[in-house]
């Protein structure tokens, strides 16, 4: 029995130990977790849009509230220009969402609570965003850290500090999703191990919070995925239209 | 065994940043509650930056839990 609220993090192989190039290579629980959440994501596109009916069954209504709610997100926070990259921040929401969820299942193992999965995806919206906006503006995309209206003075320092502020950009977008899946998962095991060490008298309160933490949890899932994607669409905005 | 009383100590103030957090988050439910009751009709608009507020705010906070289990679990 698992007593450390820190055990359900441990990546473990599942299968054979495949090594190439001195790289452990192997299939672990993280992989299954993310090819299930890949599988789960397959499942509900393909089965809400295998028949258009003009009046939709549960699954093709949830994948039309899935892509509508995305496009508006998109529209309203980075433009029509960004509508390009509608599949790359559908995609990235929805993985994001399912691993979340595929996390809060019990005895299941959260991607997303290791920092190296989140902030792979961070890394590569950096790069993805600056190639982006280069490709668009050219060299004009360095107007982004020399904002316009501020006095001569203050130039050089707000120049460093945008700079700053746009490396550390991944960083932030990773930690916020690993940290707060790491807190709610730690939390709620924590609570577990009251109910248990309080016994049958004492353990109904843990019990309870632990319920309403499990509600809260689901919505925190929800909301960090959707606030990936939607400072993902941000980020693209600047790329896209050079507003400074 | 000094420096194992203070990893706890450490974590344990570096936790404290959770306050704030807590306090951010209820800044930010007061003020949308107030405005809302002011103006209903454009409170719908609004609820997608309150939760972008609320992820946001609460994020701030759990990077000082990150550093407190990081104090405790990875030194």
């Amino acid at each position: 029995m698992a007593t450390n609220p820190m055990q359900q993090f441990v990546v473990q192989r599942i299968g054979p130990e495949i090594k190439i190039a001195g790289i452990d290579l192997s299939f672990t629980n993280s992989s299954l977790f993310m090819l299930l959440s890949a599988l789960g994501i397959c499942a509900v596109l393909f089965l809400g849009t295998k028949e258009k009916r003009l009046i939709p069954d549960k699954f093709q209504l949830l994948s039309e509230i899935l892509y509508n709610f995305i496009a508006k997100m998109i529209s309203d926070t980075a433009g029509s220009k960004a509508k390009p990259y509608f599949p790359f921040i559908f995609s990235l929401f929805m993985f994001v969402l399912f691993c979340n969820m595929f996390g809060m299942l019990p005895y299941s193992f959260t991607v997303t609570s290791h920092i190296i999965v989140t902030m792979l995806m961070a890394v590569f919206i950096l790069i993805a965003v600056t190639i982006i906006g280069f490709l668009k503006h050219g060299f004009g995309y360095l107007k982004l850290f020399v904002p316009s209206g501020v006095p001569v003075i203050l130039l050089p320092l707000i120049t460093v500090i945008e700079v700053i502020s746009y490396l550390s950009r991944p960083l932030s977008l990773s930690v916020r999703l690993f940290a707060n899946m790491m807190a709610g998962h730690t939390m709620l095991k924590v609570f577990g191990g009251f109910v248990v060490s309080l016994g049958i008298l004492g353990g109904w309160l843990p019990l309870g919070f632990s319920v309403a933490l499990t509600g809260l949890e689901v919505l925190v899932a929800f909301l960090q995925a959707y606030v990936f994607a939607i400072l993902t669409c941000i980020y693209l905005n600047d790329a896209l239209n050079l507003h400074h | 065994m000094e420096l194992e009383a203070a990893k706890m100590i450490g974590a344990g103030i570096a936790a404290l940043s959770l306050a704030g957090a807590g306090i951010a988050i209820g800044n930010i439910f007061s003020s949308y509650l107030s405005a809302a009751m002011r103006n209903p009709s454009a409170a719908q608009k609004q609820f997608p930056n309150l939760l972008l507020g609320f992820a946001l705010a609460e994020a701030t906070g759990l990077f000082g839990l990150v550093i407190a289990l990081i104090i405790l679990f990875a030194f």
